[in-house]
């Protein structure tokens, strides 16, 4: 993490190109956009906040109108510019196994060595599993501090979006030693940035290599090939064509699966002792590459070796396929579970012209009157629910396992979708019978001060909530609450039809 | 391989008359369907393992199923076919023919996307990704009578695809916890709650749904409990839930149909042969229904359960000791007044020719005509209900109609 905050002048003139370039969007805002911010509504703000942030926290609304919104998003788009608070800061740097990199995390917290001769010591092996759950309590603490603490929301909600959609399980394999890494490494430093770097930096993060078992394709006539790696294995080739990039009727068939996973052969995951880039856990092995030359999708690939499933990688980035799935994936989570297909082009088209800078895609995104016309019409996630409740609520977190099982009760638990397609965000996958009982139990809870987050937790003062979120609750939410026992007002909020959606 | 007798004659199952009352229970307004998915893609040609086919063995060196009689073999089922070891918890079924097989069955979409295929068995419409309700719930509104708040189950913490539609569904995770107090059992914050979700939204439906269900399943199933297990807790996982559902079953007449979804069958490496992973899943997965039997009681014999899987693994192991997405599976069919004991379906054979695509188990059952069987058979649709339920599907196969008596 960058721990050096920009200096003024650097912050001010950071801003003042963003304003440039926003106004160079102006045409296509709202008309809510265009007044002084004054007069901005509060429902506008409150609307923002619920996509581009968690929701509101307290004075949130009154800040977003001071700085105003065209700066608020372009604030959130150059994260950079916005230090974080002390406190996450603080936090995080408690959080040890972040700071190993992967090869040091499997010798440190992977499972004991055994020589070759000897049994495996289930002493050993219970201690290790014991050991290796430090690493999912670090990732998940983090993750949740950072999501309610952090001043860089968007930044925040771009690492939910994007960590499902190259969504890993921690219970495969050695993901248990690497799911928090790969969130720091291949995930958090490019959910803004160029979508061809994400790719490559999920694609070839060890994390990633061993859950869509890459890490075994072996070409089955290559020299490498014995044991357990001696033929190939599509489940990546498929999954980061259908899933990642080009999107299920992205136009490719069976033989291309076959070519990709060919041309990915040989990238592997590091033996824990190895003589060569021993500092290395992914590594491209040679011995067990396919080199015979292929047409993939229609283009002979022209490099050779691990240069060869870069191409590759280069030609899924860049086609207008993957550019149309990712804009329908972003407009359906910031706008409409169906979102409108006019958007879906103009970002698709946006995507392209840009070589796929998501940043870029999200400004026009931000611009739209689409996703201004878009008012509530999503329904929170269960980690979206959860989330906006602890900020709305501005309770200090301490311990964060109840927040956890809160989600792990709604079925999302946090790093435990075990399919590649990661976790939905439509309504049609979390609103049911059930789902508004619990949702309605953990706010009660957390309104009540009766979920331990702290040693003394206190309850929330309605009062405090209802400024949070100024003049947007529905009529017939506040005649509920005006008409409740003070005591159970500020779960009334939090439990309402209203904070079920953003 | 039989081919007749799906659905069963009641001379072929002496089991059955025993002194068990159930010709007393056999209401046609309690019949139920319980469908257990099995998300990943089971590799049936392990689960009911064609020991006959030589090819089998060559073509899975690693993985292969030994024949029943060898060493960690294949438990035998008709000659032709034997079951995977680790579901010997389900061969007393198999005997008292309360358990069958349809083989080489499947969607007729070759899709090997999990996503779509998983889709397309929930919606009952192959093909169309743009379906939005499941064919369990359109079975639930094609049943006659006014329907309840728990006619149906979604066992977990969601409504998938097959169960998600008009008619109201409960979802129930069946977990050691599930029926543990929640904040809304207290009056005074039920009453607050109430008025608070008094619309007509999707939200306030649901909300009140689940009031219902809950007020009725907890209470049914605290009390079930409590006489059953005499205080012993439940196993963990599958095995337990598949007991509380049974219990529920016993206590709660009015439902009709439920769900739940078992993830993990991706074995795309290491798959296991008579032990190790599969094995390791199927294993809880037998000995849950086998649990869901006994702890249902009578109502076990107006209940069938169908399990199966979005489509079935390559007929060749890979290069890592496991298999890939493939076309054809087996499903099975559970039912205390079923024609079981026997592997219905049309084998294909695994030569080369025979295979699908040169690679994968043909499909020669559509997965939808296995469905009516049961749809017509045992939960009694007439044809144009069935047409509602499961638009387009082929007609129930004649030999399948055999397996649920008329």
């Amino acid at each position: 993490m960058n721990r050096r905050m920009p200096g003024r002048s650097g912050f001010y003139r950071s801003v003042a190109m963003r304003l440039a370039a926003a106004a160079s969007l102006l045409i296509a805002l709202p008309p809510v956009l265009s007044t002084a911010a004054e007069a901005i509504s509060d429902q506008a703000v409150v609307h923002l906040l619920n996509r581009l942030a968690f929701g509101p926290t307290l004075g949130e609304v009154r800040q977003v109108k001071t700085v105003g919104v065209e700066r608020y998003i372009a604030q959130q788009l150059d994260p950079d510019s916005l230090p974080e608070p002390i406190e996450l800061r603080w936090r995080l740097a408690q959080l040890d196994t972040l700071k190993f990199d992967p090869m040091q995390l499997r010798r440190l917290y992977g499972p004991p060595r055994v020589l070759r001769g000897f049994k495996p010591n289930p002493e050993l092996e219970k201690a290790q599993r014991e050991r290796v759950r430090i690493i999912l309590r670090d990732a998940s603490e983090a993750r949740m501090l950072r999501a309610v603490l952090s001043t860089r929301q968007l930044h925040e909600v771009m690492v939910d979006f994007w960590f499902n959609h190259f969504n890993v399980f921690s219970g495969k394999g050695l993901d248990d030693v690497w799911i928090g890494n790969y969130e720091q490494q291949a995930i958090r430093p490019f959910v803004l940035g160029r979508f061809r770097d994400l790719l490559f930096a999920a694609t070839k993060h060890p994390a990633m290599l061993v859950y869509l078992d890459n890490a075994l394709s072996t070409a089955p006539e290559s020299p490498g090939a014995r044991g357990g790696k001696k033929g190939l294995n599509e489940n990546f080739a498929r999954e980061v064509m259908e899933l990642h990039t080009l999107g299920v009727n992205g136009g490719y068939t069976q033989d291309d699966i076959v070519t990709l996973a060919r041309a990915l052969t040989g990238w592997g995951v590091n033996s824990p002792d190895a003589r060569l880039f021993p500092e290395y856990a992914a590594v491209f092995e040679g011995a067990r590459h396919d080199y015979r030359p292929k047409v993939f999708l229609g283009h002979p690939l022209r490099s050779r070796g691990k240069a060869e499933g870069e191409e590759a990688l280069d030609i899924l980035a860049r086609s207008p396929a993957t550019a149309r799935h990712i804009a329908f994936k972003l407009a359906q989570y910031f706008v409409a579970d169906e979102p409108p297909p006019p958007l879906v082009e103009r970002l698709a088209a946006r995507f392209l012209e840009t070589d796929g800078n998501i940043r870029e895609v999200l400004r026009t995104l931000f611009a739209s009157s689409e996703f201004w016309n878009s008012r509530s019409e999503k329904y929170k996630t269960p980690y979206q629910f959860v989330i906006s409740a602890v900020r709305a609520a501005a309770v200090p977190i301490g311990n964060i396992r109840p927040l956890l099982g809160a989600m792990d009760q709604l079925g999302m638990p946090l790093y435990g979708c075990l399919t590649p397609d990661g976790y939905k965000n439509t309504e049609d996958a979390w609103l049911g019978p059930d789902a508004t009982t619990q949702r309605i139990g953990f706010a009660t809870a957390l309104a009540r001060g009766t979920i331990k987050l702290t040693g003394a937790a206190q309850p929330v003062d309605a009062a405090r909530l209802e400024a949070t979120f100024g003049s947007t609750l529905s009529d017939a939410t506040r005649a509920a609450i005006d008409g409740a026992p003070p005591g159970l007002r500020a779960a009334l909020i939090l439990g309402s039809p209203d904070f079920m959606r953003r | 391989m039989h081919r007749r007798d799906f659905i069963k004659g009641v001379s072929l199952s002496p089991a059955c008359l025993g002194p068990d009352a159930w010709a007393a229970t056999s209401n046609e307004g309690s019949r139920r369907l319980i469908v257990v998915l099995l998300r990943g893609a089971v590799d049936g040609l392990n689960v009911v393992i064609p020991h006959r086919d030589e090819p089998y063995y060559s073509a899975r060196q690693s993985i292969a199923i030994a024949p029943p009689g060898k060493p960690d073999g294949a438990l035998p089922l008709d000659g032709q076919f034997g079951l995977h070891p680790a579901l010997a918890s389900l061969m007393p079924l198999w005997i008292e023919r309360k358990l069958a097989f349809v083989h080489a069955a499947g969607s007729p979409d070759p899709t090997r996307s999990h996503f779509d295929a998983q889709l397309y068995i929930e919606s009952g419409i192959p093909g169309q990704g743009t379906i939005r309700d499941g064919w369990m719930n359109r079975l639930l509104l094609a049943l006659p009578g006014p329907r309840g708040a728990t006619d149906a189950i979604s066992i977990g913490p969601t409504v998938p695809r097959i169960l998600a539609g008009k008619a109201p569904v409960a979802t129930l995770t069946l977990g050691p916890n599930g029926a543990q107090p929640l904040p809304i059992d207290q009056p005074d914050i039920a009453n607050a709650f109430d008025r608070l979700y008094s619309g007509n939204d999707d939200l306030a439906r649901s909300y009140r749904e689940g009031r219902v269900a809950r007020a009725q399943l907890v209470a049914a199933l605290n009390q079930e409990q409590r006489i059953a297990d005499n205080g012993a807790p439940l196993p963990t996982g599958f095995p337990g839930q598949a007991t509380r559902l049974g219990l529920l079953v016993r206590r709660h007449p009015g439902l009709r149909i439920a769900a739940i979804g078992l993830g993990g069958w991706d074995t795309h490496i290491n798959q296991g042969n008579h032990k190790g992973q599969l094995a390791d899943r199927l294993r809880p997965l037998g000995v849950g229904l086998a649990a869901f039997v006994r702890a249902s009681g009578e109502a076990w014999h107006d209940t069938v359960v169908v399990v199966l899987s979005e489509f079935g693994r390559t007929f060749r192991e890979n290069g890592n000791r496991g298999t890939d997405h493939g076309h054809g599976n087996v499903i099975w069919v559970l039912g205390g007044d079923i024609n079981g004991g026997r592997v219905y379906g049309n084998w294909p054979g695994l030569a080369p020719s025979q295979l699908y695509q040169g690679r994968d188990l043909a499909v020669t059952t559509d997965f939808r005509s296995v469905l009516a069987a049961i749809l017509e058979r045992h939960m009694r649709l007439g044809d144009r209900q069935l047409e509602a339920v499961l638009p387009g599907a082929p007609p129930a196969a004649k030999d399948l109609a055999q397996v649920i008596p008329g």
